[in-house]
């Protein structure tokens, strides 16, 4: 009986291609959308995520993602340091650069200072290179994919010297660092040269980074470092979903990403509930016979429902292999670095897809219980 | 009318209809088909059914193989009221003891013409592999040894009626219900198709039913029964001719 099924499915090759397409189309864009939209969530709090070492950002009240931030006084870094429960906390400096590239275009940069002495809030996965080599005059590091960038298709080397907002940086690192939601150029430097290249003055910190001591929860000591200082002192955990959830609420990318993905399930749907139902009703004349000579109905639901299955695994697996490649590949380029594909998304496109061949099958199945088996007199 | 078996016992009859009315339609648009058949077919003969389009034929053969219900009256079945049965129990018997061969063959395209002979016998329950060893020496009988692997499209009207047979008595049923079988053969083929049919088919326990158009291949019947407007107009021996 199930070779019966399966030999009567792969039989119309063209129909059974058609249905694999649906599942494996609809499989494809879920994941491939949901992968970039994720992927450009995350690139939200990238700059978070490059700093392990502290578990609390302390900057002004009024910021609420890492892209808008107002310079903190000097004399906070020593008002959270005093904060009971923080084991240290270093100044940390971000701003926008613009860096002038090997071809002689422009291109905007972001730049990171970090603690001058510490050398706190570097990406932990140097690449080339040593971070204590930042203690040099004009010395920076640049992300991997930045580098490529303004040096394009050249060997990763260190030396390079580049304008850097009109003034002299030489490359002695190259880091890992995670992608970025406004720039995929990033260079780190200490903090006192960031201010350099910025030509600003006092009083720039973007924000201050700590540590929780032992025994102390990061929540209790952001909450304290808020009481004695009137600061917004985050996790980086909820700094993170905050600056994520901006996104959300503020742009556009959650309905375009939703729409595509609602199209991609609602297309789906259409081409494989109709060409399933058309396979059925092509069939509708077998499955009548069989029931005529004596197949109970429930079999012949097993049936339809294994044709169903194979269709729905055969297309899931496609999609998602086609889903898994395009991440594979696509990830070498670096403006798609950083995007990947989460298992729960391939799981939750499983669940899609069994949804979409069950509301098929649904649809087949009643006409399969209600074909009257007296059609096989009709000629 | 009531037939010459009638007075038999029920266990000797293949198939026994009592008044069957079969209407469809409601209202305005209830159309009676089957105007009060009495009819007994006898086990160990071959019995056609004949008459002109839309007499009924086709559904009274529906209602005798329980795909049709009859609006009333009672049709027993090798003993059986299959008119009262339903569901799994109806299905069950029609898989044991019914065997269909159809106009238009009704083989499925997808299957080869030995896994096709086989289908009556997976419908009981047994593995395509072990049904094939059966229905292999039905189509060798059958003049298909060679044949065995091809598909229906591959086969002539002929070979797939021979194909359609093979499937009927596969699992050895005590009734072959036959609708038009040659109809889409030619004269020589129909003929071969239903010499093979007799051949095969006919059996001391068995009752093969045959609705035709066909009067060339009434001499192969050992009853005629003639239908017209919902009715049984007579039940005889045919006249034997040159068949």
């Amino acid at each position: 009986m199930w070779l019966i099924a399966l030999k009567m499915l792969f039989h119309d090759r063209a129909k059974y291609l058609g249905l694999i397409i649906g599942v494996a189309f609809s499989t494809l864009l879920i994941n491939q959308q949901m992968g970039i939209f994720l992927g450009l969530l995350s690139r939200a709090g990238a700059i978070i995520q490059d700093v392990p070492e502290a578990d609390i950002w302390v900057m002004d009240p009024g910021v609420k993602n890492l892209d808008t931030v107002f310079p903190l006084r000097d004399t906070e870094l020593g008002r959270v340091r005093g904060v009971p429960g923080v084991a240290w906390a270093v100044p940390f400096f971000k701003s926008n650069a613009t860096v002038r590239t090997a071809t002689g275009e422009l291109e905007s940069a972001l730049l990171i200072g970090v603690d001058d002495s510490s050398l706190i809030g570097m990406p932990p996965n140097v690449i080339m290179g040593s971070i204590e080599d930042l203690r040099r005059p004009d010395a920076v590091a640049v992300g991997r994919d930045g580098f490529g960038k303004v040096w394009r298709n050249q060997k990763i080397e260190l030396g390079k010297t580049v304008e850097l907002n009109d003034r002299r940086a030489i490359v002695v690192a190259v880091v890992q660092d995670s992608p970025k939601f406004t720039s995929s150029i990033t260079f780190f430097t200490r903090y006192s040269q960031a201010l350099q290249y910025t030509n600003n003055g006092r009083n720039q910190m973007s924000f201050v980074l700590a540590k929780s001591m032992p025994g102390n929860t990061a929540e209790l000591v952001a909450d304290n470092i808020y009481a004695r200082t009137g600061l917004q002192a985050l996790t980086s955990e909820k700094f993170r979903d905050k600056a994520i959830q901006y996104v959300i609420d503020n742009t556009g990318i959650p309905v375009s990403f939703g729409t595509v993905i609602a199209l991609g399930i609602l297309v789906g749907v259409c081409v494989v509930g109709l060409m399933f139902n058309l396979f059925v009703l092509e069939n509708l004349r077998h499955f009548a016979v069989l029931k005529a000579i004596g197949m109970r109905n429930s079999r012949l639901i097993a049936m339809v429902l294994l044709q169903a299955t194979v269709v729905g695994c055969v297309g899931y697996s496609v999609g998602l292999f086609g889903a898994a490649c395009f991440f594979e590949f696509a990830g070498r380029n670096p403006n798609f670095a950083g995007f990947f594909l989460p298992w729960r998304i391939g799981l939750a496109s499983g669940g899609v897809a069994a949804a979409i061949i069950c509301m098929s099958s649904l649809v087949a199945l009643r006409r399969l219980l209600f074909v009257d088996p007296a059609i096989v007199f009709r000629g | 009318m009531e037939s010459p078996s009638a007075q038999k016992s029920p266990g000797e009859d293949a198939v026994v209809c009592r008044a069957i009315v079969k209407e469809f339609g409601d209202g305005q648009a209830r159309v009676r088909v089957l105007r009060g058949i009495d009819l007994t077919i006898p086990i160990g003969a071959t019995t056609f059914l004949v008459g002109p389009s839309g007499c009924g034929k086709t559904t009274l053969i529906s209602v005798i193989a329980g795909l049709l219900r009859p609006t009333s009256g009672e049709v027993d079945v090798l003993g059986y009221r299959i008119s009262k049965m339903r569901g799994g129990r109806l299905m069950k018997f029609r898989a044991r003891n019914l065997g269909f061969i159809f106009q238009q063959f009704n083989l499925i395209p997808a299957l080869t013409a030995a896994e096709n002979a086989s289908v009556s016998l997976v419908v009981q329950g047994m593995s395509l592999a072990a049904a094939r060893r059966t229905s292999d020496s039905l189509l060798d009988r059958l003049g298909m040894s060679d044949n065995k692997n091809k598909f229906p499209n591959q086969l002539s009207g002929g070979q797939q009626q021979r194909v359609a047979i093979a499937r009927a008595l596969a699992h050895s049923p005590r009734i072959v219900i036959c609708d038009e079988p040659t109809a889409s053969l030619d004269a020589d083929t129909g003929k071969a198709v239903m010499e093979l049919l007799q051949d095969v088919a006919r059996a001391p326990d068995r009752a093969v039913i045959v609705v035709t158009h066909d009067n060339r291949i009434f001499p192969f019947a050992d009853h005629l029964a003639t239908m017209s407007d919902g009715h049984i107009d007579s039940l005889d021996q045919p006249l034997v001719e040159d068949a």
